[in-house]
């Protein structure tokens, strides 16, 4: 069984919710991505694939991230900065 | 020196979120409305971090005033990799009033007490935009203040800073114990995931009111009132130049 693997899906998916309260279209349209994107998968029991799900999974987390930041350093940017900045 | 950093975040309106006026035109609505930490105060957070981990400094204490509220951004604060918090308890009318003047007494009499070596914070409030906490807490301590700060780093034992300026850069350097204030491009904030948040849950949160601290909170300012800035008028198109200079003639701008 893919048990210790397990956790770290449910890990992922958990950050990932976290994550997804910011998300610009809001926070149900994530979250029923989200689920989709989980139960499409969920019949995969090869260590390997779930291990490279799981890392995709993580390289979402960082793009919400840099994208999360990117929306909030632009706004702040434009309303604080001359635009010869 | 103790290596202490204090690190002011104030919770504000999230800065994604549209302003609605209340209809008493007393403020603004805040009721069930996204809150988040202070953009500024996120990148005055991260550079108190940095410092940190480069073994620069040995303590980061997040200080936040308000309500029972705050709590939850001194809990981001502590996620990013502040040590410990402290919550300066201020409620109900006292909070509606609270501006630069009585947040920078406080900050001023706990530097005194955690005896702090440094004070970072953003360099303004995105809801009030005052820019006025960091230097009234510089002048209420007398100790120098680097605003504006688009770089931070330390010389021997002072402090160099490159501010951000019309017209460039200005680089100063200051004495410790200083203030500092954060500028945008400080630094990239770390966002503060959920395996950081419960880390974070351990880490302890004082409670302090402003009364222990000796300030007191009574405001000297009253708002008249709040408005919405006025419409944009829906603009007017025009085919030749001639109609374009009539136009503006009329209006008596020409």
């Amino acid at each position: 069984m893919s048990n210790p693997l397990r956790g770290e899906v449910i890990r992922l998916y958990k950050n990932l919710l976290y994550l997804g309260r910011e998300y610009p279209k809001g926070t149900t349209y994530f979250r029923e991505r989200l689920k989709t994107a989980f139960m499409k998968n969920k019949d995969i029991t090869d260590p390997e694939k779930i291990k490279k799900l799981v890392d995709r999974g993580d390289y979402v987390i960082k793009e919400l991230e840099a994208l999360y930041f990117l929306r909030k350093y632009r706004a702040m940017k434009k309303r604080y900065y001359e635009p010869e900045h | 020196m103790s290596g202490r950093v204090l690190v002011g975040v104030k919770r504000v309106i999230d800065y994604a979120v549209k302003i609605r006026v209340k209809p008493d035109r007393t403020g603004v609505v805040t009721d069930g409305v996204k809150h988040s930490m202070n953009p500024f105060c996120e990148i005055a957070v991260e550079e108190a971090v940095k410092l940190k981990e480069k073994k620069l400094v040995k303590e980061v204490v997040a200080v936040s005033c308000g309500p029972q509220q705050v709590q939850e951004t001194i809990r981001t604060a502590l996620a990013m990799g502040a040590d410990r918090g402290i919550h300066v308890e201020v409620s109900g009318k006292d909070y509606e009033t609270l501006g630069p003047l009585q947040v920078s007494k406080i900050f001023a009499a706990l530097a005194k007490k955690e005896q702090a070596d440094l004070i970072i914070l953003g360099k303004q409030a995105i809801d009030d935009d005052c820019n006025q906490t960091g230097q009234m807490t510089a002048a209420l301590l007398d100790w120098p203040q680097g605003t504006f700060a688009s770089e931070v780093s330390f010389e021997a034992d002072k402090l160099k800073v490159v501010r951000e300026i019309d017209g460039g850069l200005e680089t100063i350097k200051i004495n410790l114990p200083a203030v500092v204030t954060a500028d945008l491009r400080l630094n990239t904030p770390r966002y503060a995931t959920l395996p950081n948040i419960m880390k974070a849950k351990k880490k302890k949160i004082a409670n302090v009111k402003p009364a222990d601290l000796g300030v007191d909170v009574c405001s000297r300012l009253e708002v008249l009132k709040v408005d919405e800035p006025p419409q944009r008028q829906a603009g007017v198109k025009v085919e030749t130049v001639e109609d374009l200079v009539g136009k503006l003639k009329e209006a008596g701008r020409v």
